[in-house]
């Protein structure tokens, strides 16, 4: 592989790339916590969702759940990652007021899920692989309030024990668009999943983002030997909570480094945290202390062993992702960027299945784009509470392919849906909205339009191109219900004019 | 004779015949521990709630009904979360700590009809051999050698179990063993003590010293009791992940059946330099017993025996440390006053709250895990425990149980070894390879020393084999006849 | 491998616990007793052992994902030292 540069920064003293990796929580969808059963609910009231396990009671001991170890397979499974049939849990020791034992429970050195990879659809229709460093389970932490009281932080332990997996990177990204495009793939993928909500407003995805930059080529050095000696000191940018923050977070952080560097300086390997207000990356004070983790692994848990016909049996019951399903859809005749499109909300895939059931691929996708997306748009709405059916979307579509009703009278009745409801079927016939194919009542249409324009008769003949006016006032004096092919090929006969070409 | 000199046994079958009422005996104990607190074996004392617990076997038995303890009262070692009774683990970090849970063991006594004297003194979190590192003081043990009004200690960490059940202030109690903590105390003080197969009691609810190593175990009089005992300890628990799924047999009836034909190991490794003459003279004397009741003697290698203590130490600490991180003052437990920020609220608490010998370990097991030293010490650990748990495997395929002494000597003088860990670690020396294998151990009394000091012996077993165990401990006890108790110098 | 006063200091630090600067000498001899007495277990050739993760052979327990915990604020406060609402209450933490 030996792509040139993608998004250099230009210095004084030559070019700079940014590589990029990233460490995404994503918490996991479960109804109990990781090793505790108090809820995992959000927005309760403080510490009510605590039990003396998450509050780190002298004598309390974890037990884990059976349902957030098969999230974590599972999400391993979309990532096309190597599951570990045997891991190790790990305790994190570090003092923090929302760290009620005093550690974590996290995986180390032997976590649950290895290597895999998630294939990112760039705007200019290239696909690069961003590889999967890990997958691990571990514990959420409390909140600390500091905004309560002027001289005390509060402490809510609600979060505190929730199961978080952990999702490394490698440093495979090398622009802010690759990372926001990785972002919103792995958010996707999830999804689909079901094993993490995404709801990045609740926290329940955050990003860390490793950020370095080096001599143009470096970036190509370390894919060919995986030596990280060619690439440059990163700074991890924590907690970062939704793709366009992440894409300026880059940037920022990436120009600030090129900024050091140039000016002779060198970057010190530290944590910073993006502020979305001042769009900067400053460094965390409290963090700089040196950390000495401590990890063992954990005495009160034995290693966490899995059955290969079990890991099996959750591949067998996966969803199409993304991938697979874009590729289908280009399959059936869609541009790889409309697939990319829909697959992107597996809802939205979902819906346009839906729409699709029966009719032309593409018709459909672009009754969706254009009719559908359009309307919610205009009204603000998501794809989740789009007020027409997919069902009755199809019909209509259905409809239109079939010659029942013209274009035009489609996106009527789509409106008139929109707002009343009603089947459509039902709809076309009560308020007679089937399209006019009878040649007698077109031909009426058509002597009526001349009779009544007979000066644009004449120009017509010099000017063949005005048939479409013609068309267009036989549309309206058929009420928009005549179809418009016959109407054209009648005209043509009528008055005579040539085949075009 | 006084009903508080009833074995366990004995008081089943005093109350099954309606000799007595647990109230009744009840009573008894609490009068004996009243006249007792210069041993200072209790930290809490809770007699309301042992009469109202007496009050309600009384009457369940009126009516019939009844668990395997129905109506005995017993001690509670303080690491046991006791619900609405405090519970300090023999530290100032907890002095005020009241637990809203149950734990696992203890609950399995009240449900079995067990009634609860009160809460027994401990070296602090579990970490002692002497009883001497408690916030509440020392313990002392009954007994005094011949012509001495010395005080020695107890034995460590259940001191106050063993002193208890030893001066007759309970029927029997509650302990824990981490390296040691239930057979070291129990061969000093006359009476019997078994740390069951790691999992065999849940350790929900019991504060934790080092994960890996703490089981909780019976301390009684005899080793009936001790079977009796277990069977309501032991539950498999779905609260507790390394509590085995195994059933709990009836320990009682597995005393049944004799030894003929019993293989029993004499480990060589046991036999160490400088160990007084009198510990070899009896653990000789026990092979003896043993081969008399018909069991087969055979030489076994434990190769690896002189490591346990040192990987003990560090393994033990490595896990205390990071147990111990949730005494933060944040939650629950001691809060420094005036902190100036998180940092110095935390230091300070912690340095307030935990005494010399916590605060020592901490930083050994801090040290061990710490960057750069994990793998020269905390990975060759266990690594070591590793090859000191196949030991075991090998030489059990040359016999169904070992014999060896349980301590290196009887109790010694309180203050005789504070300044010296490395000494006093030593106490631990033939008891902290059973807990870092996960076997059972049992303790019993086998003999005096010349100075008319108790002296145990230990038995320890396969995993799961507490039967042999106590079935091989009942032999030595018959054999030894150990009748002996301490002149009651303490009643006041 | 010698333990000094700088080393208990950081590990002192890295436990929370406030040791006072006279202790620091004391503490580091009593160290380097147990490290001295500790050092025999480099005798021991530990190649291609595996580190004991599990004394007994048993397989992990598993949970259902059911919620049966939690809702017990008031007991967690009962036990706290500062508290205000069923907040746990500290010191002002910087981040
Ligand atoms: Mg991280
Ligand atoms: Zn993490």
């Amino acid at each position: 592989m030996n792509a040139p540069a993608k998004q250099t920064i230009k210095g004084e003293t030559g070019d700079w790339e940014i590589v990029i990796g990233m460490e995404v929580h994503a918490q996991v969808t479960s109804k109990s916590k990781l090793f505790s059963g108090a809820s995992t609910e959000f927005g309760a009231e403080p510490n009510s969702q605590v039990s003396f396990v998450d509050a780190g009671l002298p004598g309390m001991l974890p037990v884990i759940n059976e349902k957030c170890v098969e999230q974590a397979v599972r999400t391993g499974l979309g990532l096309k990652a190597q599951i570990n049939l045997r891991s190790l849990f790990d305790r994190k020791n570090y003092f923090y007021p929302d760290l009620p034992q005093g550690y974590q429970i996290s995986q180390f050195k032997d976590p649950i899920v290895g290597e895999g990879e998630v294939m990112l659809d760039l705007k200019d229709g290239s696909t690069i692989k961003v590889g999967i460093e890990r997958l691990h389970l571990e514990q959420d932490a409390g909140k600390s309030l500091h905004d309560q009281s002027p001289d005390s932080s509060y402490v809510d332990l609600n979060r505190s024990g929730i199961a978080l997996m952990e999702i490394v990177t490698k440093p495979h990204m090398r622009t802010s668009e690759e990372a926001a495009a990785f972002l919103k793939k792995l958010r996707a993928i999830v999804r689909y999943l079901g094993t993490c909500d995404g709801n990045m407003d609740e926290g329940s995805m955050r990003a860390d983002v490793n950020v370095s930059v080096c001599r143009v080529g470096g970036y190509d050095k370390f894919r060919a030997d995986g030596s990280f000696k060619h690439l440059g000191t990163r700074c991890e940018i924590k907690n970062v909570n939704s793709m366009r923050f992440v894409a300026m977070a880059v940037e920022y952080e990436a120009r600030r480094q090129v900024e050091i560097l140039e000016g002779g300086g060198t970057i010190k390997q530290e944590t910073r945290l993006f502020d979305s207000k001042l769009n900067e990356t400053r460094s965390m004070r409290s963090k700089e202390e040196a950390h000495d983790y401590r990890y063992f692994p954990d005495p009160d848990l034995l290693p966490l062993v899995l059955e290969e016909a079990w890991v099996e049996s959750i591949r067998k019951s996966l969803p199409e992702l993304p991938d697979e399903k874009r590729a289908r859809f280009v399959a059936a005749g869609l541009s790889p960027y409309d697939a990319s499109v829909l697959v992107a909300e597996r809802e939205l895939a979902d819906y346009y299945e839906a729409l699709a059931k029966g009719v032309d691929a593409k018709a459909a996708a672009n009754w969706l784009n254009n009719e559908v997306l359009g309307r919610l748009n205009r009204d603000g709405l998501s794809i989740t509470d789009v007020p027409v059916s997919a069902a009755a979307n199809n019909a209509i579509v259905a409809m239109i392919a079939d010659n029942t009703i013209s274009g035009k009278i489609a996106k009527d009745l789509l409106d008139i849906i929109w707002t009343e409801g009603g089947d459509p079927r039902a709809l076309v016939e009560s308020r007679g909205l089937r399209q006019v194919t009878d040649t007698g009542a077109i031909d009426a249409a058509i002597e009526a339009v001349i009779a009544a324009n007979p000066d644009k008769v004449e120009e017509v003949k010099a000017k063949p191109k005005l048939a479409a006016w013609f068309v267009g006032q036989v549309m309206k004096q058929t009420g928009g219900k005549a179809n418009p092919g016959a109407v054209n090929a009648a005209l043509k006969k009528r008055l005579n004019l040539p085949e075009e070409g | 004779m006084s009903p508080t000199a009833f074995t366990l046994a004995g008081a089943r079958d005093a109350l099954k015949a309606k000799k007595i009422s647990s109230t009744e005996l009840t009573q008894a104990f609490l009068k004996a521990m009243e006249s007792a607190r210069g041993l200072n074996a209790y930290v809490t004392e809770t007699p309301e709630k042992a009469l109202a617990m007496a009050a309600a076997s009384d009457k369940r038995r009126g009516e019939g009904i009844g668990g395997a303890l129905e109506g005995m009262p017993l001690a509670i070692k303080d690491l046991f979360a006791t619900r609405g009774v405090r519970t300090t683990a023999g530290s100032n970090i907890l002095s005020n700590f009241v637990p809203p849970y149950e734990s696992t063991v203890t609950q399995n006594l009240w449900d079995a009809g067990a009634v609860m004297l009160g809460k027994t003194n401990m070296d602090e979190f579990a970490m002692g051999s002497s009883n001497e590192t408690s916030a509440h003081g020392p313990v002392f043990n009954p007994w005094r050698a011949k012509n001495s009004n010395a005080n020695l200690v107890p034995g460590g960490s259940s001191g106050g179990s063993s002193a208890a059940v030893a001066a007759d202030l309970c029927l029997a109690a509650t302990g824990t063993d981490t390296g040691g903590s239930i057979r070291q105390p129990a061969a000093v003080t006359g009476t019997v003590g078994i740390k069951p197969t790691y999992g065999r009691c849940s350790r929900w609810g019991i504060v934790a010293f080092a994960s890996s190593l703490d089981q909780a175990g019976p301390m009684t009089k005899t080793v009936r009791d001790a079977a009796i005992l277990l069977g309501s300890m032991a539950s498999p628990d779905p609260r507790d992940s390394t509590s085995v799924n195994v059933h709990v047999p009836d320990y009682e009836k597995q005393l049944e059946g004799g030894i003929k034909g019993l293989k029993v190991g004499i480990p060589k490794e046991y036999r160490m330099d400088g160990a007084p003459p009198e510990i070899a003279a009896l653990w000789d004397k026990g092979a003896l017993w043993l081969k008399e009741q018909g069991a087969e003697i055979v030489e076994v290698s434990l190769p690896h025996t002189k490591y346990a203590l040192p990987t003990y130490y560090i393994v033990a600490p490595a896990e205390a440390s990071s147990n111990l991180a949730r005494y933060d003052g944040v939650r629950f437990g001691h809060r420094a006053k005036g902190a100036r920020d998180i940092t110095d609220l935390y230091e300070r608490s912690r340095a307030e709250g935990f005494g010399a010998e916590v605060q020592r370990r901490i930083l050994i097991g801090t040290y061990v895990l710490s960057a750069g030293y994990y793998d020269a010490y905390y990975a060759r650990a266990q690594k070591l425990r590793t090859l000191i748990s196949r030991d075991f495997t090998q030489a059990y395929a040359k016999c169904d149980v070992l014999l060896t002494p349980a301590t290196p000597g009887p109790a010694f003088a309180v203050g005789d070894k504070s300044d010296d860990p490395v000494a006093m670690y030593l106490n631990d020396v033939f008891t902290v390879t059973v807990n870092l294998a996960g076997l059972p151990g049992l303790s019993v009394p086998a003999g005096l020393t010349a100075n008319g000091l108790p002296l145990g012996l230990q038995l320890i077993g396969k995993a799961f084999d507490e039967g042999t165990v106590l079935r091989a401990g009942l032999a030595i006890e018959q054999a030894a006849n150990f009748t002996h108790k301490p002149a009651n110098w303490w009643s006041k | 491998m010698s333990v000094d006063k700088d080393t208990v200091q950081r590990i002192a630090k890295l436990a929370r616990l406030a040791v006072p600067q006279e202790n620091l000498a004391p503490m580091a001899d009593a160290l380097n007793g147990i490290f001295n007495w500790v050092e025999m277990l480099n005798e021991v050739n530990v190649d291609g052992v595996p580190a004991m993760t599990s004394v007994v052979a048993q397989k992990l327990k598993w949970r259902e994902d059911v919620v049966t915990d939690g809702g017990v604020a008031e007991a967690l406060m009962k036990n706290a030292p500062e508290s205000e609402g069923t907040f746990f209450v500290v010191p002002k933490v910087v981040e």
